[in-house]
C-alpha cells in the first residue's frame, strides 16, 4: 500500500482536480436527474390519462407492491431467484473451468471437441427447456440446469481461449528449466489468465441469471421469472414491473459484486 | 577439460508444405569456463542448435554430450536464457529468480542464500520484492540471467539475450554479465547478430554458413592486454581485425 503523501498542490493542478470533479458531478447529476424526470413524467402520465395505467402501470402502484412485500411474497421470491442464480453460476464457472483445463491438457481432445462446442456454443439452450424439465423435473433442478447449460459452453470457449493464448515464450522458458506439464499449468498458464476467469465470470453471472428465468418462466412455481409470468397472465401489470426492476437491480448488485471480488484479488496479486 | 560437445548434429524439419534442413553435420566442443560465441546469417539454425543442446529438440542425427554423456531431455546441467527476460508479472523479482529452483524442486536453505547472494553481488537486492514492470529493461535482463544461474547451470546458453536492450543498457549489462560469467566459472555459448559483441565477449567464434547451416570457422580471439574486459578490448587494434575478418566470412555467404 502506497502511503497518501499531500504535498502542496500547483495552481494548475488544483484547477485540474476541481475541473475534473465537476465534470464527474455534471454527469451524476444528469444522470440522475434523467431517471426523476422519466419516474415524473411516467406518473404524471398515468394520472392524466395519457398512457393507460392498467398496461403500463404506474411509478406509485409499483412503490404500493413493494409496500407491500410482505403479503405477497416478493421477498421469497427473490430469495429463490438469487439461490438458483449463484448455484447455476458456481456450477457453471467450476464445471466449465474444470472442463477447459481438460482440454488445454489434451490437445487431441481439445481438437476433437472444436465443432461440437461450436455447435453447442451457437444453439440456443432455451430450445432444451422442455427436455431439461423432462429428464430433471420442473422445479429448482430444471431451473439450474438451465443456468448450466447456458453458461456451461461459454465458459469453456472462454477459458479455453485464454489457456491457449498464454504467452508461449513464458511456456517455453518454464520448459527450460523441465517444468512439467501440471507445472506450466498452475505456475504459468491459470496465474496469466485470472482477468480471463474474472471476465468469464461476469458474462456468467449475467447469463445464469438469463437461464433461471428462462427456466421459472417453464416451471412457473416460484422466484421472479415465475412472478413476471404470473403477473403478466392475471393482469397485475404492477407485479410485473415490480419485478423487472428488482431483477435489474439483482442483476446489477451481482455484477458489482464479481467486479468487487476481482478487484480485491487482482490488487492481492500485485501488491501483496 | 571438456564440457560440451556437439557431436554431427544433422536437423531437417518436417512441416506441412515440405521439408527444411536447418543444420547439417555440426561438430564442435567446449571447454571448462571458455566463452563461445555462435554467428551466422539469420535463419541459419542457430536456435535451433541451442534448442537441441537445451535439451528441447531431438535432433535428426547426431547427439549432444555434456560430460561426456549424450543429452536426452532438459538437462538439468544447463541454463538456457531466452531473448526475451520473460519475467512472470505476478511475482516480485525474488519470486521470479526462485523460479527455476522451484521447478526443480530445489528450494533448499542454501539454493535459496546463493540466489539471495547473486541479487545482492548484482545489485537486484533491494529491489526483490519489487514487480517486473517496476524495474528498468536491464534490470529485467539482470534479474532473469540470475533466475538461470541461481539452478547453478554448468553451461549457459544465451540466446541473442541482450538484443531487447538499448545500446547503452546492452553494453552496460554485457560487461556485468561478462564478470559474473567469469567469476562464476561458467561455460556459456551465446548467439548473437552483434558482431562487436561477440569479438568483446567471447574466448571463440563458431561461424555459421548460410541454411543449411554447417560450421565454416572456428576463430579463436585473443588480445594482447592484461585484464581483458569487454569494454577494454574494443579499443585495441585487434578488434578491428577480428571485426572484418568476421564481417567477410559472414558476407559472402549472404545471398
Ligand atoms: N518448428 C519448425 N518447423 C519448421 N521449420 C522451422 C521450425 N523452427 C525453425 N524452422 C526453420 O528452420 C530454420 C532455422 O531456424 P532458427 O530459428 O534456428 O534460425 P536462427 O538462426 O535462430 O534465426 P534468427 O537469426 O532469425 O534467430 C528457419 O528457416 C526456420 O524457418
Ligand atoms: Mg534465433
Amino acid at each position: 500500500m502506497s502511503r497518501k503523501i499531500t504535498p502542496t498542490l500547483s495552481p494548475q493542478r488544483r484547477l485540474y482536480l476541481k475541473t475534473e470533479k465537476r465534470r464527474r458531478q455534471r454527469v451524476l447529476f444528469t444522470q440522475i436527474g434523467i431517471l426523476v424526470l422519466f419516474i415524473g413524467w411516467w406518473e404524471i402520465a398515468a394520472r392524466v390519462g395519457l398512457i393507460d395505467s392498467f398496461i403500463f402501470s404506474q411509478p406509485s402502484r409499483i412503490l404500493d407492491t413493494y409496500l407491500n412485500m410482505a403479503q405477497n411474497g416478493l421477498l421469497t421470491h427473490i430469495g429463490v431467484t438469487v439461490f438458483e442464480t449463484l448455484t447455476g453460476f458456481l456450477l457453471g464457472a467450476v464445471t466449465g473451468t474444470v472442463l477447459a483445463v481438460l482440454l488445454w491438457w489434451s490437445p487431441f481432445a481439445s481438437k476433437v471437441s472444436e465443432p461440437y462446442l461450436v455447435v453447442l456454443n451457437s444453439l440456443p439452450k432455451i430450445a432444451l427447456g422442455p427436455i431439461i424439465i423432462i429428464i430433471a423435473g420442473a422445479g429448482t433442478r430444471a431451473i439450474v440446469v438451465m443456468a448450466l447449460a447456458i453458461s456451461l459452453i461459454v465458459t469453456v470457449l472462454e477459458m479455453l481461449g485464454g489457456f491457449h493464448r498464454t504467452d508461449p515464450e513464458f511456456i517455453r522458458m518454464a520448459e527450460t528449466f523441465g517444468a512439467s506439464r501440471a507445472q506450466i499449468f498452475f505456475k504459468i498458464v491459470f496465474p496469466y489468465n485470472v482477468s480471463t476467469l474474472f471476465n468469464s465470470l461476469k458474462i456468467n453471472i449475467g447469463l445464469s441469471l438469463v437461464g433461471v428465468i428462462a427456466g421459472e418462466f417453464l416451471v412457473s412455481k416460484a422466484g421472479l421469472g415465475y412472478l413476471i409470468v404470473y403477473g403478466g397472465q392475471v393482469f397485475k401489470l404492477d407485479l410485473v414491473m415490480a419485478s423487472v426492476i428488482i431483477l435489474s437491480v439483482v442483476a446489477a448488485l451481482m455484477y458489482e459484486a464479481v467486479s468487487l471480488l476481482q478487484k480485491l484479488t487482482v490488487s492481492r496479486i500485485e501488491h501483496s | 577439460m571438456e564440457v560440451l560437445r556437439i557431436d554431427h548434429i544433422e536437423q531437417t524439419y518436417q512441416a506441412k508444405n515440405g521439408e527444411v534442413a536447418a543444420l547439417k553435420d555440426i561438430s564442435f566442443h567446449i571447454d571448462k569456463g571458455q566463452f563461445f560465441s555462435l554467428v551466422g546469417p539469420s535463419g541459419c539454425g542457430k536456435s535451433t542448435l541451442m534448442s537441441i543442446i537445451a535439451g528441447l529438440l531431438t535432433p535428426s542425427g547426431g547427439q549432444v554430450l555434456i560430460g561426456g554423456e549424450p543429452v536426452t531431455g532438459i538437462s538439468p546441467r544447463i541454463g538456457y536464457m531466452l531473448q526475451k527476460d520473460n519475467l512472470l508479472e505476478w511475482r516480485t523479482i525474488r519470486q521470479n529468480v526462485l523460479f527455476g529452483l522451484e521447478i526443480r524442486h530445489q528450494l533448499t536453505e542454501k539454493n535459496i542464500d546463493h540466489a539471495d547472494q547473486l541479487l545482492k553481488t548484482y545489485g537486484l537486492y533491494e529491489f526483490r520484492d519489487k514487480y517486473p514492470s517496476q524495474i528498468s529493461g536491464g534490470m529485467r535482463q539482470r534479474a532473469a540471467l540470475i533466475r538461470t544461474l541461481a539452478v547453478c547451470p554448468d553451461i549457459l546458453l544465451l540466446d541473442e539475450a541482450f538484443s531487447a536492450l538499448d545500446y547503452q543498457t546492452r553494453l552496460e549489462v554485457t560487461e556485468d554479465v561478462y564478470q559474473i560469467l567469469k567469476r562464476e566459472q561458467v561455460t556459456t555459448l551465446m548467439v548473437t547478430h552483434d558482431i562487436p559483441e561477440c569479438i568483446s565477449m567471447s574466448d571463440f567464434v563458431v561461424i555459421l554458413t548460410a541454411r543449411p547451416a554447417t560450421v565454416r570457422e572456428i576463430l579463436p580471439i585473443t588480445f594482447d592486454i592484461p585484464t581483458r574486459t569487454p569494454l577494454s578490448c574494443r579499443n585495441s587494434p585487434q578488434f578491428s581485425a577480428y571485426f572484418d575478418h568476421i564481417w567477410r566470412e559472414l558476407e559472402c555467404h549472404e545471398p
